[in-house]
């Protein structure tokens, strides 16, 4: 208890969060709602009494609000454990209902949540689809990939975590329409960001990463998605059923983001801009992603002849919280995919992933604290003097 | 880090050079053409050594 204060009042003091990347600080209408759903919605929402009926109600509500957003039918709007889950769930019962055809088609940029998930169902029966260097998918590749008379389902994401490149979803959809294959869009980092995607046959948000809490899930189906159940009778998409706070909370904070989203966004975007800009002025340093067809709050640079692991600690030190992104974790030789994919280093690495409550000053700040953090990190690892 | 010695060993070569980076740690195939673009050098190609290890070339510009 006493570190939660502690930290609580760090973050409040001087602390710059920039790292909301499926995951921001709660706002103060989301706490309301979490508190809210565990007075009102403590009972099983499974059973029959007027206390269960209030929590049923309270899931069907908050079902209806995140499937308007996401022009969803609420019936086919499933509550999971976690993202990862609803990959899991959702490939498993796609891949079952194609008998016959088994293998997936992913691009190379998916999350390593929905590529295991996907080796896993299909094990060496998984083809993955290349990207250009901002991260768009290619859709002649695509398009080689679905010839195939064996292809159960595709899965590419609408926007990349990382790069924050926003992919043309027409142009995938009209290719695996073509085959006839169903389309998984992977949503969990655009939701509540960008307008959601039009085209998809089953899709995946993740309410912690528009500001809702963590430990849950939404996966949305078409009525037309055909799926069979591949896990152990009883279970439904989410085995022992969903917290009715959780999901309470995700449809406050989802409607919260919507309401101020084009608004927050111009803002954002503008900061981002600012960074992508300030980061490309300084020696060695690569900025990623799409320049135009971007998420408006996430910026990843690279930064030549640095430890991703070392800048973000030394950028920790002076009170910024930003990511590595899926770089290379420490103890692994795997580099990251989404890296690799692009042609990007694959070390030091910088995601920052803005949330509302980011101020300019604290940009100015965390711009003005770079190019210094970055000498430092340099000096220590004995880096070569880089030409400006 | 391969990138780091590259570097160095790259540093008064005259412009055409062309260097040769031995390497087990994967990343460097990424990384080594990463550096040649960001560094304004030319990436020549990889193959592999008896050994087993990466062969990765760059040509130095300047």
């Amino acid at each position: 208890m006493h570190t939660i204060a502690r930290y609580r009042y760090d973050m409040q003091r001087s602390r710059v969060y920039l790292d909301s990347g499926g995951s921001a600080p709660l706002s103060g209408r989301v706490a309301d709602a979490l508190r809210a759903g565990f007075a009102e919605g403590w009972a099983d929402p499974a059973r029959l009494s007027a206390e269960s009926r209030r929590a049923r109600a309270l899931v069907d509500g908050s079902r209806e609000a995140i499937a308007d957003v996401l022009g969803a039918r609420p019936e086919l709007l499933h509550f999971t454990t976690s993202p990862h889950d609803a990959f899991a769930r959702c490939i498993a019962g796609i891949h079952a209902a194609r008998r016959g055809r088994h293998r997936i088609v992913v691009s190379a940029i998916e999350r390593d949540a929905l590529a295991n998930a996907a080796a896993f169902t299909a094990p060496h029966s998984v083809d993955t689809v290349a990207v250009d260097t901002a991260g768009h998918v290619s859709i002649e590749g695509l398009a080689a990939a679905l010839q195939s008379d064996e292809v159960a389902l595709a899965a590419v994401q609408h926007a990349n975590q990382e790069l924050g490149t926003v992919q043309r979803l027409e142009d995938v959809a009209r290719a695996t329409q073509a085959a006839d294959v169903p389309l998984l869009v992977d949503a969990t980092s655009s939701i509540g960001h960008i307008d959601p995607p039009a085209y998809w046959d089953a899709l995946v948000a993740h309410p912690a990463d528009w500001g809702g809490p963590a430990g849950i899930g939404v996966l949305a189906l078409e009525p037309h998605t055909r799926w069979l159940q591949a896990w152990p009778d009883g279970d439904d998409w989410a085995p022992g059923g969903i917290s009715v706070p959780l999901a309470l909370a995700s449809a406050v904070a989802l409607q919260e983001r919507e309401e101020a989203r084009r608004e927050q966004n111009d803002r954002l975007a503008a900061l981002v801009y600012r960074i992508r800009a300030t980061a490309a002025q300084v020696p060695g340093v690569d900025v990623l992603g799409d320049p135009h067809e971007r998420l408006p709050h996430v910026v990843t640079f690279s930064c030549l002849y640095v430890d991703g692991e070392v800048l973000l600690g030394e950028l920790d030190r002076r009170g910024f919280a930003v990511g590595s992104g899926s770089a290379c974790v420490s103890g692994t030789l795997e580099p990251s995919r989404v890296l690799a994919a692009v042609g990007a280093l694959t070390h030091g690495n910088v995601r920052v992933a803005l949330h509302p409550g980011v101020s300019e000053d604290d940009i100015e700040r965390f711009l003005t604290e770079l190019p210094d953090a970055l000498d430092v990190v340099r000096k220590r690892i004995g880096a070569p003097h880089i030409a400006s | 880090m391969p990138i780091i010695m590259l570097a160095k060993a790259a540093k008064g070569l005259a412009a055409g050079t062309e260097i040769t980076v031995l390497a087990t740690d994967l990343a460097a195939r990424y990384d080594v053409p990463a550096w040649a673009r960001m560094t304004g050098n030319d990436f020549v190609g990889e193959s592999e050594t008896d050994g087993g290890a990466l062969a990765l070339t760059v040509r130095l510009r300047s």
